[in-house]
């Protein structure tokens, strides 16, 4: 009980910290890799506390997806680079504006690292489901 | 690609023909189809004879490979079309005879057929080619399509045995003749063999390649003539139809080593080794051949080893001849003359042998036995078989007024001539070659006795016979009846041959004597008054017929050596080496993870070790180290207790927990080192590997006893030579820095070039971004590949 509570309270912060530690890769220590594992450590203590079936009513993704979707995202954002002519992985970056953000500065690594990302949590909740599920 | 071209493969194409008359016309003997193109073929080949007497030769070049010197070059000489007729000849006497010799509603004729036009077309191809690649293809051809053809039967395990080792013996010399080509080819720099025939010795004797090259070359025609030792897969390949042996074993394939031989001898002929290794092997051939002939019981037995001796004589003669090669002229050259005799040996043989083997096929097909022991008495049953076999054998005994007289007396003159000779030693073991080949002579004319008088005189037992003999068909007996023919043509008129086709072979085995209008001048005549050679052949007669009369008495001799010694040593050879490999396989091979792993590790610390040893790479500098501080020193004494004790604990909970120790004290060190992103990763990355270790070690099987890892010494001695040299390398590497780092570029360039302050992150992601994509694939791999193998697992175990 006690611990459901504090997954409750606990889980979003994680959530949080981890989206930040994405976010903030590119200036200080975190990115994708890191993110990814702690949001899907957020997720496992979702699934010890409650169990598997929560988690999957609570986020009905195959995870398996998840992966492929990540590895899109990190192939899509390296090939897009051959339309404008450059070399296969070039990225660009640059100030854009946003309708409601204003002026953003924004780095198409970020979206690179978005498939890191998700790749990483498919990866780690596989893995477990898989284990966990198995008898 | 010119007609010739087309000729020599046309066997080959014709293969295609063979099974679809095979199936539509299943009425007709498909031999019948066969049968037009050997004869097409030899007519074809016979008009080449008037280009050939002036000896001049045509040749006529298809590119295959141009570029490494590999055409298909086709060459027609006296020697080749001496050959070529021989195949072609005997190939149409063959297929005739294979008509009435395989019943077309219980022999699988197309496989029979096609292998036989395979054998053909190689055999023609080795012959007239005048690329030594393309030859040795040929030559490999050969051996396939004979062992096809002795396994033609293949339901019987003898057919297999015989077909295997004369596959195994043969391929064994072709491979040896291969390295002789290429070594030919690294003296000459041609593939030519007309082109290299023009270096003359001298040129070539003093290159370091020259001995391997003529042993390698001889290795090749020694396995495929049945040459002392290697002749014991002619026996056994006795298990082929008879059409086949008497095609492959005696007329033609056996003498593709004579063949080579012949053609190479203007190259190698001047060295005393290819003197004597040529006629000392073929003279122990001969009498070891003649020897065994005798005893043995079955017909073809006594043929094989009869052939394998005829074969000795012949290459004896060939290495005596190469003796002419030492005299500038052909005026008083007396060793010529046993180049001739080599060369008239072999159409003769080719000839009674090849009726023999098709009387011995008669025989076998009439009675259902090739056994001497049941045999007997078939002179009144078999007339015209017994007057052909009495041809043959007297023939191959060399009494006259058969062919055999006449290449048996200038054998001898070659053997009495080289005592005269004044080289290599002979004046004190000349005497040797005359009186191994008289010996030999006198085993050749009893075996031949005990081939005719044993079969047909006697005693009749038709007790002992399946089927009451009776004359074979006439179809069966015209092959044989016009190779007998030939047998006293050519005594009668043995000059027919000379001018066409003898003395342009001889001009091609020795063309160093002729200046470029002279001609040699072969005259075979059947007398020549009272000679030596003469009374030789009478004391062959006399002393024969007594041993012959009087064989049962001293039959005892043939217990002293056993029947089958070489083969004997060849079968224990494969068994040995069959074992042993087993042995050796299962020795280093024992399926234990373990000890690959103490290999690979031993291997490793060799490997290392050496090149340190050698290239002295052991270095040790101490300038450009950093301090060390107190916290280094603590980290480093717990890591290293960690996992010391993680060797000695007792339980795996222990250990475990042990290794996420020292994983965690790891990630200190990143902090102590300042490396941020590293020890956030390396920290949730070893409680997940922790987590997933509990997890599988909660499964194991409950029932084992934990215990200490138990201690093995050879372990403990690799695993400290692996850390050792490790370290070795380490402190090595570090002081041999050859080059600055890159570093500074990444530094300077993070965020004016990336839009980025994190660099490590900006490096993973941007500058080396192509590295982390395969990294996250490998990643999904591992997810997929856990996925399957537990979901899959349940579902492969229900299937077992």
């Amino acid at each position: 009980m006690i611990l459901q509570v504090c997954t409750k309270v606990c889980l979003f912060i994680i959530i949080l910290f981890s989206v930040h530690s994405f976010f903030a890769g590119h200036y200080e220590p975190g990115g994708g890799f890191i993110g990814g594992l702690m949001t899907s450590g957020a997720l496992v203590l979702l699934l010890i506390a409650y169990d598997m079936k929560t988690l999957k009513n609570i986020l009905p993704i195959d995870f398996k997806y998840l992966i492929a979707v990540g590895l899109l995202f990190a192939v899509g954002t390296a090939a897009a680079s051959l339309f404008f002519n450059v070399p296969f992985l070039t990225h660009a970056f640059g100030d854009v504006q946003i309708p409601i953000l204003g002026e953003t500065a924004l780095h198409t690594a970020t979206l690179f690292d978005l498939g890191v990302y998700l790749v990483v949590i498919g990866v780690t909740m596989t893995i477990i489901q898989t284990i966990g599920e198995d008898e | 690609m010119s007609l010739l071209h087309v000729a020599i493969l046309s066997p080959l194409i014709f293969t295609i023909v063979v099974p679809i008359v095979y199936k539509f016309f299943r009425n007709v003997h498909t031999g019948w189809f066969i049968l037009p193109l050997p004869v097409l073929l030899t007519s074809y080949f016979i008009t080449f004879v008037s280009v050939t007497k002036d000896n001049r030769s045509i040749g006529e070049t298809l590119s295959w490979i141009p570029s490494l010197g590999i055409n298909f070059t086709v060459r027609v000489d006296g020697l080749g079309l001496l050959f070529a007729l021989l195949i072609t000849g005997i190939g149409s006497l063959v297929v005739l005879y294979s008509i009435y010799y395989l019943n077309k509603k219980t022999e699988q004729l197309n496989t029979f057929y096609i292998y036989l036009l395979l054998f053909m077309g190689a055999m023609l191809g080795v012959v007239l080619s005048d690329n030594l690649v393309v030859l040795y293809m040929f030559w490999e051809l050969t051996s396939f399509s004979s062992f096809f053809l002795i396994g033609y039967w293949y339901k019987r395990d003898k057919s297999r045995f015989g077909a295997q080792k004369s596959m195994i013996i043969t391929v064994l010399g072709g491979l040896c003749m291969l390295g002789g080509i290429i070594l030919l080819y690294l003296m000459t720099g041609t593939f030519s063999i007309s082109e290299s025939m023009e270096f003359f010795y001298p040129n070539y004797v003093k290159d370091s390649y020259f001995i391997p090259a003529l042993i390698f070359i001889l290795l090749g025609a020694f396995t495929k003539s049945a040459q002392f030792p290697f002749h014991i897969w002619l026996p056994d390949a006795m298990e082929a139809p008879t059409p086949v042996s008497a095609y492959l074993h005696s007329a033609t394939m056996v003498k593709a080593g004579i063949y080579l031989v012949a053609r190479f001898t203007p190259f190698f002929g001047e060295h005393p080794l290819w003197f004597w290794l040529v006629s000392g092997i073929g003279l122990l051939t001969l009498f070891w051949g003649s020897f065994n002939a005798v005893r043995q019981t079955d017909l073809k037995g006594i043929l094989a080893y009869s052939t394998i001796s005829q074969l000795g004589m012949i290459m004896s003669l060939l290495g005596v001849g190469a003796a002419a090669l030492k005299f500038s002229d052909t005026n008083d050259n007396y060793y010529l003359v046993a180049t001739t005799a080599a060369i008239f040996h072999l159409i003769n043989h080719s000839t009674f042998k090849g009726s023999l083997f098709m009387v011995v096929g008669i025989v076998d097909h009439e009675t259902g036995t090739r056994d001497i022991r049941k045999l007997g008495g078939l002179m009144t049953f078999m007339p015209i078989t017994f007057t052909l076999s009495i041809i043959g054998a007297f023939s191959m005994a060399g009494l006259p007024p058969f062919n055999g007289f006449l290449s048996k007396e200038m054998f001898f003159t070659g053997m009495i001539r080289i005592q005269d000779l004044h080289l290599y030693h002979l004046q004190t073991w000349g005497i040797l070659f005359p009186s191994i080949a008289w010996i030999a002579s006198v085993f050749t004319f009893i075996y031949s006795m005990v081939l005719v008088f044993k079969t047909f005189t006697g005693k009749y037992q038709p007790e002992k016979l399946d089927k009451k003999p009776h004359e074979a068909p006439i179809g069966m007996l015209i092959s044989p009846i016009v190779l007998a023919s030939l047998v006293i043509i050519i005594f009668f008129f043995p000059d027919l041959l000379s001018d066409s086709i003898i003395a342009p072979a001889i001009s091609v085995i020795l063309p160093n004597l002729l200046t470029e209008t002279e001609a040699f001048q072969v005259h075979i005549s059947a007398w020549h008054g009272f000679t030596v050679e003469l009374f030789m052949t009478i004391g062959v007669l006399l002393l024969g017929t007594f041993l012959f009369l009087t064989r049962e008495k001293w039959k005892h001799v043939y217990t002293i050596f056993p029947d089958r010694f070489f083969s004997t040593v060849y079968d224990e050879t494969l068994k040995i080496a069959q074992n042993g490999s087993k042995r050796l396989t299962k020795l280093y091979m024992n399926g234990s993870i373990r000890s690959y792993l103490l290999y690979i590790f031993a291997f490793f610390i060799a490997i290392l070790a050496a090149t340190m040893v050698v290239k002295e790479g052991f270095k040790l500098e101490l300038d450009n180290l950093a301090e060390i501080g107190i916290w280094e020193v603590i980290l480093s004494i717990i890591i290293v207790i960690g996992s010391i004790t993680a060797l000695f604990v007792k339980s795996r909970m222990t250990s475990i927990i042990l290794l996420g120790a020292v994983g965690y004290t790891v990630s200190l060190f990143y902090v102590l080192f300042r490396a941020p992103d590293l020890a956030l990763t390396q920290l949730v990355i070893e409680t997940v590997s922790v987590a997933l270790f509990l997890l599988c070690f909660y499964h194991l099987p409950k029932k084992k006893n934990e215990e200490r890892i138990r201690f093995k010494i050879p372990n403990l001695v690799i695993s400290i030579g692996v850390g050792v040299i490790v370290t070795l390398i380490a402190i090595s590497a570090h002081s041999t820095k050859l080059y600055d780092s890159i570093a500074h570029y990444y530094v300077e360039n993070t965020y004016i070039e990336a839009a980025g302050k994190n660099m490590v992150n900006v490096i993973l992601v941007d500058f080396r971004g192509f590295d982390t994509m395969f990294e996250i694939t490998v990643l999904a791999i591992a997810a997929i590949g856990i996925f399957t193998m537990i979901k899959l697992r349940l579902s492969g175990r229900e299937e077992h």
